[in-house]
């Protein structure tokens, strides 16, 4: 354990968040961690090569490189893309919210791929995910089923896999969000971007890395339209192994 | 030098959204017998190679690990000797 480590406390969490030209949620990741959950958080500019010894990396949202090309598709490039690659080849979490998933899709660390809406316009509102699964470090301390209201804010959300990559995502219990109307129940309206089954969020099948469109880190606080974003990283930080 | 004109479209399984709405606002318009519209990316390449060949696999590559998505999207690569 690093001298840092000891003077900030062994319950101290140290979450690192990736700073892209054109990332625009870093600050909201950062206020998440740092001022409500009390984490150790800093952030960490892409053009770094090497990683400290974070016990969580957040890939934020925004308009990495002004989404030209695709979403995504030139931030993975950034030379601290490889560094997270090692980094969660090591077994380590990373979780990529919006842009952040988009880029996690690009770099290969997820699969599939995030088509333009279905409908086309930008959505930015309160929805509902239902968590599918409790078989990951990010949803262990969530029951499947569980309903969380959580904002999204995006134009290419809609996921895309082909039947076999839903399939083998199905069959290795990778989805761990659906969007769901209030009540927890799938339904056509409910999916707002037209999603292949309704996904919200999945994992790799190593079930390190975390990719999701809806953003829990602008859900922290009552005041603000919901905490089930507290909820979330709260139980989610419990998790988190130093190290 | 090589110019490569590279078109990019979604997959063909996969519904284009901006391409039915075009085709929507076009029969709107009055304009009959369009039956579909697929909205793609057009990229050209300036390429400085020895030949034909190298043209093309260095377009390929360009293709593979930037310009195109292949879970999602399908290219083709025109070249011709600018």
């Amino acid at each position: 354990m690093s001298q840092e480590r000891i003077k900030n406390g062994p319950m101290k969490k140290k979450v690192g968040i990736l700073v892209f030209p054109g990332s625009n949620c870093d600050h909201d990741a950062y206020y998440a961690m740092k001022t409500v959950l009390q984490a150790d958080a800093e952030f960490v500019w892409h053009k770094e090569r090497e990683l400290k010894e974070y016990d969580l990396i957040v890939v934020p949202g925004g308009f990495s490189y002004g989404d030209y090309l695709r979403s995504g598709a030139i931030a993975r490039f950034s030379p601290v893309m490889e560094a997270v690659a090692a980094y969660a080849k090591q077994g380590r979490p990373v979780i990529g919210i919006c842009n952040g998933f988009q880029i996690l899709l690009e770099a290969g660390l997820l699969p599939g791929a995030m088509l333009h809406n279905e409908h086309l316009r930008f959505i930015c509102k309160d929805v509902h995910i239902r968590v599918e699964t409790s078989r990951s470090q990010f949803t262990a301390g969530l029951e499947p089923g569980d309903v969380l209201k959580i904002p999204v804010s995006h134009g290419e959300g809609n996921y895309f896999t082909d039947a076999d990559g839903l399939a083998s995502l199905e069959d290795q219990d990778q989805i761990l969000f659906r969007y769901c109307d209030a009540n927890g129940a799938l339904t056509p309206e409910s999916n707002v971007n037209g999603s292949v089954a309704s996904i919200a969020g999945i994992c790799n099948t190593e079930r390190n890395v975390l990719g999701m469109m809806p953003h829990p880190e602008r859900a922290m606080e009552q005041r603000l339209g919901s905490d089930h974003g507290l909820r979330f990283f709260e139980q989610m930080m419990e998790q988190l192994q130093p190290a | 030098m090589y110019h490569a004109e590279i078109h990019i479209t979604l997959r063909k399984s996969i519904l284009d959204p901006q391409g039915k709405a075009a085709s929507h606002a076009l029969t709107n318009l009055g304009l009959t017998g369009i039956e579909s519209v697929r909205i793609g990316k057009l990229i050209e390449l300036s390429i400085d190679a020895t030949n034909e060949q190298e043209a093309e696999t260095i377009a390929r590559e360009a293709c593979e690990k930037l310009l195109a998505n292949e879970v999602m999207e399908d290219f083709t690569i025109k070249l011709t000797n600018a």
